[in-house]
């Protein structure tokens, strides 16, 4: 297996990681707990199906999975922001409600318990390199920016210092005349579009919608937040040194060295590690979860 | 939450004058009931339109639902055998939940509670007395569930590690190493799931009542019974109980007051655990007699919204299980006319509504309180000036 390979998969992995973590990073700096993104990027997955069989286009697609995503997020915002409901709980009661929603929707819609029809993807169905033509997807460059780019934001950017602000101490960020609850929303907004997209691409990269799809990976993609200790490059880091592990064990997985369920493991162990702080401490923003 | 004597009047009531001061902050009923009748209003509206999406007659689909489940002694058995397991995960949740701490991780802990309970079920030899056996069983199950949650208790009460994350990333891990002991070292050949006990059984509610026929209804909810009876005398009548409130109230004012606030997150982890392993006695021993992969299924978490229907009480939570388990097995009931998600969409429609409206509806009770207090000074203060009030101050 040549290291060409393995980095080119690894990155296909990475993708879906890559955006949701952008979304958890977004949500978590500005103080609102990222439970959701399994939910999220469940919701986007469905959209993009949606959009791409009815529109015909992968493009719509995308289209849907930012609809999608954004109306589960509005959902989000309007009970953790409105109605200053626990992060926690508005966190899970929106994965369960997705993963019920997309189900029901599957057979209203799809008349089927477990998967849409062949939806239209993005190009590179003939091509002789099923690994290169992946690469003609538009959201594979997205999910390689967004990071990197929203680091950028946060940290260059008025939008970035102000976002910090209200996610390490509102209070200070009220006495400058920043509108706490205003810029919350776009931050959740902004990270809710990019775990939809992280979803959008599985469902595109696939050519269809299956139940349960996102099979967790909103829940890695928040273990790679917090390993990455909320700083977008480290995160990054952390998104492909999972979907490295992950590589590793499809390419090994005829010489049964380690169990494949103890590979699965990885990104939870070493996040629960990095909270526990044996090497170097994984520090929460210090607003995140409070809502006044 | 003592029944204050003090109960919360209507909110028209509280326009009006009363003799006694109103309480301005506290666990009335009123507060804890309202926005559950709220939230299962928004449910069923939402239900409505999701049943004319799908071109059926929301009275049709409701009146199935109600029959598939309490019309018959099958239905109602399977209800109870739900509410069962949801019981336990419900009071999991609600009493780390009254020590200020989020165990999300309910659903690992009851696998793994299961699963013990199983492999020493299926290592007890055959001719051990059933009582000994379950004994055992129970323990084990206790065991299993408290080790799971001991670990995001020591992580928080040592580091400050934010016990939400730890539980729902040691869900994974849990689930993979169960996952990897059935499929790797020991289970039936062909199947997942562990060779059966010879010991521990606990008896079908169908021996005693013939028409519980074929319902998984088991004795276990003795069991979870006892544990809501019990949970609720250790928080409301002992020492520890009240130490538990106290750090989930105000841990600052209660390390003051002598308490150890990190030997108290790591008790009430530890017990919150034992509890949701405990569920797993359900399956396990009364109704396949083995421990089965993915035997949870979604249990652990839907414990949240029965703690949170429950409003953290023992009481509270034998009902709110009584209702999810309505739902889930409604939805099998309902699945002809409408796909069975409708009651999974109500789920968690009923979860978001009920963590939406319980702080909008208490904000809007204390401030119709307040208003009243302030009314009441008022009053007061002009009765004190022509004459004595005869009111007494329970203060």
């Amino acid at each position: 297996m040549s290291a060409i390979a393995f980095l080119l998969q690894t990155i296909r992995i990475a993708i879906p990681y890559l955006l949701a973590a952008a979304g958890g990073v977004m949500s978590e700096r500005v103080g609102i707990i990222a439970l959701g993104l399994e939910g999220l990027m469940l919701s986007g997955a469905f959209g993009a199906a949606m959009g791409s069989y009815y529109g015909g286009s992968p493009w719509i697609g995308l289209l849907g999975a930012l609809a999608a995503g954004l109306v589960m997020t509005g959902v989000l915002a309007i009970a953790t922001l409105r109605f200053k409901a626990n992060q926690v709980v508005v966190g899970v009661a929106l994965n369960l409600l997705v993963v019920a929603v997309t189900r029901f929707f599957l057979r209203l819609v799809f008349d089927s318990a477990s998967n849409s029809p062949r939806v239209p993807g993005f190009g590179g169905e003939g091509t002789a390199n099923a690994m290169l033509a992946s690469f003609a997807n538009p959201v594979v460059w997205i999910g390689l920016v967004a990071l990197p780019a929203l680091g950028w934001l946060l940290y260059q950017t008025p939008f970035g210092l102000r976002a910090r602000a209200v996610g390490e101490k509102p209070e200070a960020a009220v006495t400058l005349g920043i509108n706490v609850g205003a810029l919350r929303l776009k931050g959740l907004l902004l990270g809710g579009a990019l775990a939809s997209l992280g979803g959008a691409y599985l469902a595109l990269d696939q050519h269809q919608f299956t139940d349960g799809m996102t099979a967790g990976r909103g829940f890695i993609a928040l273990a790679a937040v917090i390993f990455g200790r909320w700083e977008p490059m480290r995160v990054a880091v952390a998104c492909l040194l999972f979907a490295g592990a992950e590589t590793l064990q499809i390419q090994l997985q005829g010489a049964q060295l380690v169990p494949s369920q103890f590979v699965e493991m990885i990104p939870y162990v070493l996040t629960i590690v990095a909270l526990a702080g044996v090497v170097g401490r994984s520090v929460a923003p210090a607003a995140l979860g409070k809502t006044e | 939450m003592s029944e204050p004597n003090t109960q919360m009047k209507s909110t028209g009531e509280l326009l009006t004058v009363p003799a006694v001061p109103p309480r301005v902050a506290g666990n009335t009923l009123l507060e804890n009931t309202l926005p559950i009748i709220v939230a299962l209003a928004i449910a069923a509206v939402v239900g409505d339109l999701l049943i004319l999406t799908f071109g059926e007659s929301p009275a049709t689909v409701y009146r199935l639902l109600v029959e598939g489940t309490w019309g018959n002694a099958y239905g109602i058995g399977q209800v109870l055998y739900k509410a069962t397991t949801l019981t336990f995960t419900g009071l999991a949740f609600a009493l780390a939940g009254r020590a200020g701490l989020f165990n999300v991780g309910a659903e690992s802990q009851l696998a793994m509670g299961g699963f013990v309970a199983g492999v020493v079920g299926m290592l007890l030899p055959a001719g051990t007395p059933g009582a000994l056996g379950l004994l055992l069983c129970l323990v084990a199950a206790a065991a299993g569930g408290a080790t799971v949650a001991a670990v995001p208790g020591a992580l928080r009460a040592r580091f400050g590690a934010s016990e939400v994350i730890v539980t729902i990333m040691l869900n994974f891990v849990v689930l993979a190493l169960l996952n990897w002991l059935v499929s790797a070292k020991i289970h039936v050949p062909e199947t997942l799931h562990t060779p059966p006990i010879n010991s521990g059984g606990v008896p079908r509610l169908s021996d005693l009542f013939a028409a519980f026929h074929g319902s998984a209804a088991n004795w276990t909810i003795i069991i979870a019974i006892t544990a809501a009876l019990v949970s609720w005398w250790y928080l409301f009548r002992t020492r520890g109980g009240y130490e538990l409130r106290a750090v989930g109230l105000q841990p600052d004012a209660a390390e003051y007051g002598g308490i150890s606030v990190p030997r108290v997150i790591w008790v009430s982890m530890c017990m919150s655990g034992a509890l949701a392993g405990l569920g797993g006695l359900n399956f396990v021993l009364g109704y396949k007699g083995y421990y089965e992969e993915g035997f949870a299924g979604g249990a652990g978490f839907l414990g949240i919204a029965v703690a949170l229907v429950g409003r953290n009480h023992p009481f509270g939570i034998l009902f709110a299980a009584l209702l999810f388990a309505t739902l889930s097995q409604g939805g099998l009931a309902v699945n002809a006319l409408v796909p069975k998600q409708l009651t999974d969409i109500l789920t968690a429609v009923v979860i978001l509504a009920v963590a939406t409206a319980v702080p909008e509806v208490q904000r809007q009770l204390r401030a119709a309180a307040a208003n009243a207090l302030a009314a009441f000074t008022r009053a007061s203060a002009q009765r004190l000036a022509t004459q004595r009030p005869s009111t007494k101050d329970d203060a």
